[in-house]
């Protein structure tokens, strides 16, 4: 039985499923004649539950890290609300309840106001307060939770699982989490991914399943229940693949990207996000070699603010400490369009009006951005790099513009770094004339997708084409030759940004030509990395 | 009574964390301190007041201070908003 949900983190897992069952704390409503006493009673075990979570907060800091273990320094805070206090005395003081019922109507009143939230963050924090809730209730009743788990590794079927629940849990028994509700903002949601383990949300699995076999696909956000043996198998062959692949991450993490005979080459990521920078990371990049800034603009109902453009460069910038960050300034135009540009409609759209001449008509978009990119410098390394560069003057006026944005933020006292300037080299006319460019820029980034489709003047979307779209062509290959040589000679590096930059095929070519760079997309850093370290040159 | 207007930049906006730790800075002084966002009040010393507001990055909030140390109160906490949100 194949059930669907959705997949918060990639993998595969096969493994005993068992059905999580949460500790029962069923309240009852009893008439309490001592409500003094009672509330007295609440107060030592909220006491009681924040040295627990501070207990919790201590293992969490070891074992998820700091960021994910500060939930619990949260619910410490949480249970000192005088909000949430003063419910659940008044209500004993008031109807002379039990503290248990008192406790578990407020923790109810107060996720549901969570719950009905518009902010998808505010609302998982539902399961917080019903949490800590929790948490008290149980020491009231004078039971603790015990670990669950027996001797077996399991994927682990639960309704949700509160943030506390997950942490107690011995993690080495865990091969998958698979919930019915849950964010993929949820604490398990998260704990899994800190954990490197596949994890579903959304299923909806029945009280049956427990005990039975069961396999996680984490890339389908499926779960299937008793499978059969050709299904069984074919599931084991892929978890095969992926252990030897996060084996090689393993033994290639750290390594340098050196051949056998000693040459080095930098080995950076490409980004379209915020986001990717944890996947660049994880995948041990040097640094990001094309940083698309397209997403801010895509993503947008209208032009991006100078502050969140600088809020996202700096964001990438930092978290990449100090390592490079190659920006690449507006790419609009041919097949990526954006409405409120109101780009006219063109014949010929992947020669027309795009990238670089879009920004060197429409001056005010670019100066947003060079000023959120100069800004953001400040926080760390960056470079800019700019598209579709045809000549000389384009580059000086690029300058032009630079220094003006430069001037404006000395003048406000705004902090910045100088930017390695480079530009991208995808026009045969750029390589024509990298001899030039070369004497203006620090250095040139080739983009093998457009470069190709111009020299060869294949349409690239035209999939009758495809047949003779060869980006092996040798017309590219001698390009990027020229280039590299052009580049040297001025001391300019030059590095590959494009999808050839990660055909391991064409890897050893490169080393030869003296590419100073490749920038893969981040799954494939350590397969180059291990091609290069394979490869002896003399 | 003083009156301190700001603007949330932190991009993940006021999150639990952050409204526990300046509820915690809040708790410290006597007088009243509350927060306003869009004419929404919350009492600035409870964790679940300051969250129930949702205040996301961008927006604009008002935090106002009345009564007993309210230049110091007003003083530490704004800077506390500046540093970290």
């Amino acid at each position: 039985m194949i059930l669907k949900g959705k997949s918060v983190f990639s993998g595969i897992a096969i493994g005993k499923l068992s059905i999580y069952k949460q500790a029962d704390n069923q309240v009852k409503r009893q008439k309490i004649k001592d409500t003094k006493q009672e509330v007295q009673r609440f107060l030592n075990a909220k006491e009681k539950a924040k040295i627990q979570l501070m207990e919790l907060y201590k293992k969490a800091l070891k074992e998820v890290g700091e960021v994910n273990a500060a939930i619990f320094e949260v619910h410490q805070m949480m249970l000192d609300d005088l909000d949430y206090i003063e419910s659940v005395t008044n209500m004993i003081d008031s109807q002379e309840v039990n503290a248990e019922f008192a406790v578990a109507t407020t923790g109810d009143n107060f996720s549901d106001m969570f719950e009905a939230m518009d902010d998808d963050y505010m609302k998982a924090r539902a399961a917080d307060v019903k949490d800590i809730s929790n948490r008290v209730i149980t020491i009231l009743h004078g039971s603790d939770t015990s670990d669950i788990l027996g001797d077996e590794q399991v994927i682990l079927l639960a309704d949700d699982l509160a943030p506390s629940e997950t942490v107690q849990l011995d993690k080495s028994k865990v091969l998958s989490f698979v919930t019915r509700h849950g964010s993929t903002n949820s604490h398990t949601a998260i704990l899994a991914r800190t954990m490197n383990i596949p994890a579903l949300i959304g299923v909806e699995f029945l009280a049956t399943a427990n005990g039975k076999m069961g396999i996680v696909d984490g890339y389908k956000g499926e779960l299937i229940v008793d499978p059969d043996a050709a299904v069984l198998a074919e599931y084991q062959e892929k978890k095969k693949e992926e252990e030897d692949k996060k084996r090689l991450l393993l033994e290639l993490k750290g390594k340098e990207n050196v051949t056998l005979d000693g040459r080095k080459i930098n080995l950076y990521a490409n980004i379209g996000g915020v986001a990717d920078v944890a996947n660049a990371l994880s995948n041990d990049a040097g640094g990001i070699g094309l940083f698309r800034s397209e997403f801010l603009y895509l993503e947008a109902e209208d032009y991006p603010t100078e502050e969140t453009q600088f809020t996202a460069y700096k964001t990438v910038a930092e978290n990449m400490a100090g390592k490079k960050v190659i920006i690449r300034t507006l790419d609009i135009g041919a097949d990526k369009q954006v409405d409120y540009f109101n780009l006219e409609k063109e014949e010929n759209p992947a020669m027309g009006y795009r990238a670089i001449r879009i920004c060197l008509q429409q001056k005010e978009i670019f100066k947003t951005q060079l000023r959120a990119i100069y800004r953001a410098s400040f926080y760390g390394t960056i470079s800019i790099m700019f598209p579709m560069i045809i000549s000389i003057a384009e580059v000086k006026q690029i300058k032009e513009i630079i220094k003006e944005v430069k001037e404006e933020l000395s003048k406000s006292g705004i902090p910045f770094k100088e930017c390695e300037i480079g530009v991208m080299i995808e026009t045969p006319a750029a390589v024509m004339i990298s001899d030039l460019l070369a004497k203006e820029v620090d250095f040139f980034s080739i983009g093998t997708n457009d470069l190709t489709q111009y020299t060869l003047a294949i349409d690239r979307q035209n999939p009758k084409l495809d047949n003779i779209y060869d980006s092996h062509h040798e017309a590219i290959l001698r390009m990027i030759k020229m280039v590299v040589d052009q580049g040297h000679k001025e001391n300019c590096w030059v590095g590959i940004c494009g999808e050839l930059g990660a055909d391991i095929t064409l890897t050893e070519r490169f080393l030869e030509m003296g590419v100073d760079e490749l920038s893969v997309s981040p799954s494939m850093i350590l397969r180059v990395r291990d091609c290069i370290r394979k490869i002896g040159l003399s | 009574m003083k009156e301190f207007n700001y603007k949330i930049t932190d991009e993940l906006g006021v999150h639990a964390r952050p409204a526990g730790l300046f509820a915690k800075e809040a708790a410290a002084f006597p007088c009243k301190i509350t927060i306003v966002k869009d004419g929404k009040e919350a009492d600035a010393k409870r964790i679940f007041g300051i969250m129930s507001l949702g205040i996301k990055a961008g927006q604009e909030i008002t935090l106002r201070v009345e009564g007993e140390k309210e230049e110091e109160a007003i003083a530490q906490l704004s800077r506390f908003l500046q540093e970290n949100l």
